[in-house]
């Protein structure tokens, strides 16, 4: 007979050990970060340095070309920060109206607006890139930033199913006290939906954090650029790679990430439920 | 001088009225996405559309050209090449990526110790997938003397020239898709939950194993959680796009030359945007047809509680 703790000590090695190797890539990535290149070159499967290379963060934030990382990291931060504040605002915006409010030509919008959910990227990027040309902007974070200020069908439909939950009373008693429409929502719902949009903002700011094809596409002169665009870079150039760098300057790229994650935890999980987001 | 006091407190209140009915609320409070969807979606899909049929290139000026580049469409090996590459990856990728979220989060539906933490663990790829440092990384990862290589080497195995044959440049592209499996985990762990424990002690009482559970109510029950997951998915799966572009640049012989990879390189390197616009309305038209064929079969294969 396999006893009970042995049944339950084979479940909680297996889970770790598949687990390990799940995130022995990441691991491997930060022990990297403090590797000497050859070291990193010949594959070493170990996850503790041989010679500790502290050096190889000094390296990576001297950046390319004179401009250092501090740049890149402003960059990111600034384009990440805009477009999650008009993200979640915008959103929130026109999550009132398709859930609270009856105008004409309502079901027909928001069943316009779940079917963009589906149309690619790739179809609206030429354009879009055509119009930005046009208007002389391509080059600034303009693009990056100003489309977010329309609202995310994703994050209008996360947080209508979160408006579901706040009474309609409330919304009624307020009239009733003689405020507006407008004031409902101000003085009402915002405040009330909170919670969504923390959860909104999280996953908006990773995925504009992460972005890499609008900043590879609008962004031309390098003091722009952001730090995924300037992550390539390490291994773009003709040059021998400087993995150590390259690394060092990975695992910090994640900090932001992994210390959102950290704190927000609960929240995300919650918010990849309510509307099946890619994370 | 009284009667126009009047006139203008008439037209106040016309105006008070106004801006407080309901569908003026309501367009106000829907603005930001009208506009959106005039400027960024509407405008730009229809001037895509005129675009695919004109010869326009980045700074130059569009001709209509009529059904040349359909034309040109038909005879592009590279393309249809792209897109044998593109709906391999997804066949190969979704359906582990699917399997394995849905398996992860059944075992860590137990009621054990440290559950959170172990599905934080398994989450960690997806968190940060996205990003370009991982992607990096894991091109690294398959490098000629890289991390794999060593492992298999101390297996006694040969190590593989990943990134320089035909046939294995797609593999690390696809297991770092399947090793991304965190989100569906999660999108399952809640369906899960949602299964009344009810029937599952009625199928205890009925003597049925556990491989049978499995079977008859989880799988049933899900049905609906695993078809938005597919959906989703293969979605996403189309439009890959990053992971080729930094680990392999299409190659080699483009044998991981992605759609979206294609379009990309011929708009914006080629500066071809007429011909990327036609393409970029296929890869539409291709992932419209994919979900509304999902959705059809899935009639068979869903089940819903009150069915």
């Amino acid at each position: 007979m396999v006893g009970k703790t042995t049944k339950k000590f084979m479940y909680h090695f297996l889970v770790l050990a598949f687990g390990f190797v799940m995130i022995y890539p990441v691991l491997w990535m930060i022990s990297g970060s403090l590797k000497t290149n050859l070291e990193i070159a010949t594959g070493s499967l170990s996850l503790i340095p041989q010679y500790w290379q502290w050096e190889n963060f000094a390296n990576g934030w001297r950046g390319f070309a004179g401009i250092g990382f501090d740049v890149f990291f402003r960059n990111s931060f600034f384009v990440a920060t805009l477009s999650t504040i008009g993200t979640v605002l915008s959103s929130s915006v026109v999550a009132y109206a398709f859930s609270r409010l009856r105008f004409k030509g309502r079901k027909l919008y928001f069943g316009i607006m779940l079917s963009t959910m589906m149309i690619p990227a790739q179809v609206i990027m030429i354009p879009q890139f055509l119009i930005f040309h046009r208007l002389g902007l391509v080059g600034t974070f303009v693009p990056l930033i100003l489309p977010s200020f329309f609202g995310h069908p994703f994050f209008v439909f996360l947080m209508m199913q979160f408006m579901v939950s706040i009474p309609k009373e409330l919304d009624e008693a307020a009239i009733i006290d003689g405020c507006s429409k407008y004031s409902v929502f101000f003085r009402i719902i915002f405040p009330l939906l909170a919670p969504a949009l923390v959860t909104s903002a999280i996953i908006q700011f990773y995925w504009a954090w992460d972005d890499f094809m609008g900043p590879l596409i609008y962004l031309t002169d390098p003091n722009t650029y952001t730090v995924s665009l300037a992550l390539r870079m390490f291994a773009d150039t003709a040059s021998i790679t400087d993995f150590g760098a390259m690394f060092a300057m990975s695992t910090l790229s994640l900090l932001p990430v992994f210390i959102v994650f950290l704190i927000f935890n609960k929240r995300l999980v919650e918010g990849i439920n309510t509307s099946g987001l890619k994370g | 001088m009284k009667n126009k006091n009047t006139k203008t407190s008439v037209e106040q209140t016309k105006f008070q009225k106004l801006i407080h009915s309901e569908n003026f609320v309501g367009y106000f409070f829907a603005f930001p996405f009208l506009i959106g969807f005039l400027f960024i979606m509407a405008v730009p899909m229809a001037m895509s559309l005129y675009y695919s049929f004109t010869d326009l290139t980045l700074g130059g000026t569009a001709t209509f050209t009529g059904l040349d580049n359909v034309r040109r469409l038909l005879n592009d090996a590279r393309f249809f090449n792209s897109i044998g590459v593109t709906i391999r990856f997804v066949v190969f990728s979704v359906p582990f990526r699917l399997a394995f979220g849905l398996f992860v989060a059944y075992i860590l539906t137990r009621q054990v110790r440290g559950v959170a933490f172990y599905r934080s663990l398994y989450y960690l790829p997806t968190l940060i997938g996205g990003s370009i440092a991982v992607v990096l990384v894991w091109g690294q990862l398959f490098a000629r003397e890289g991390v794999v290589n060593v492992f298999l080497q101390i297996l006694g195995l040969e190590g593989v020239h990943w990134f320089g044959q035909l046939q294995t440049a797609i593999i690390p592209i696809v297991l770092m898709s399947v090793w991304q499996f965190g989100s569906s985990m999660i999108i399952f762990a809640a369906g899960l939950k949602e299964i009344p424990t009810s029937y599952y002690e009625a199928a205890e009482i009925d003597g049925a194993n556990k491989w049978q559970v499995f079977y008859k109510i989880t799988l049933p029950c899900l049905s609906p959680v695993i078809l938005y997951n597919l959906l989703m998915q293969t979605i996403a799966g189309f439009m890959t796009f990053t992971q080729a572009f930094i680990m392999t640049g299409g190659g080699p012989a483009d044998a991981t030359n992605f759609i979206a990879l294609y379009i990309y390189n011929h708009a914006f390197a080629w500066r071809n945007m007429g011909y990327a616009s036609l393409m970029s309305w296929v890869l539409l038209i291709m992932i419209t047809f994919v979900t509304v064929i999902i959705f059809k079969t899935s009639k068979k294969w869903t089940f819903y509680a009150n069915d």
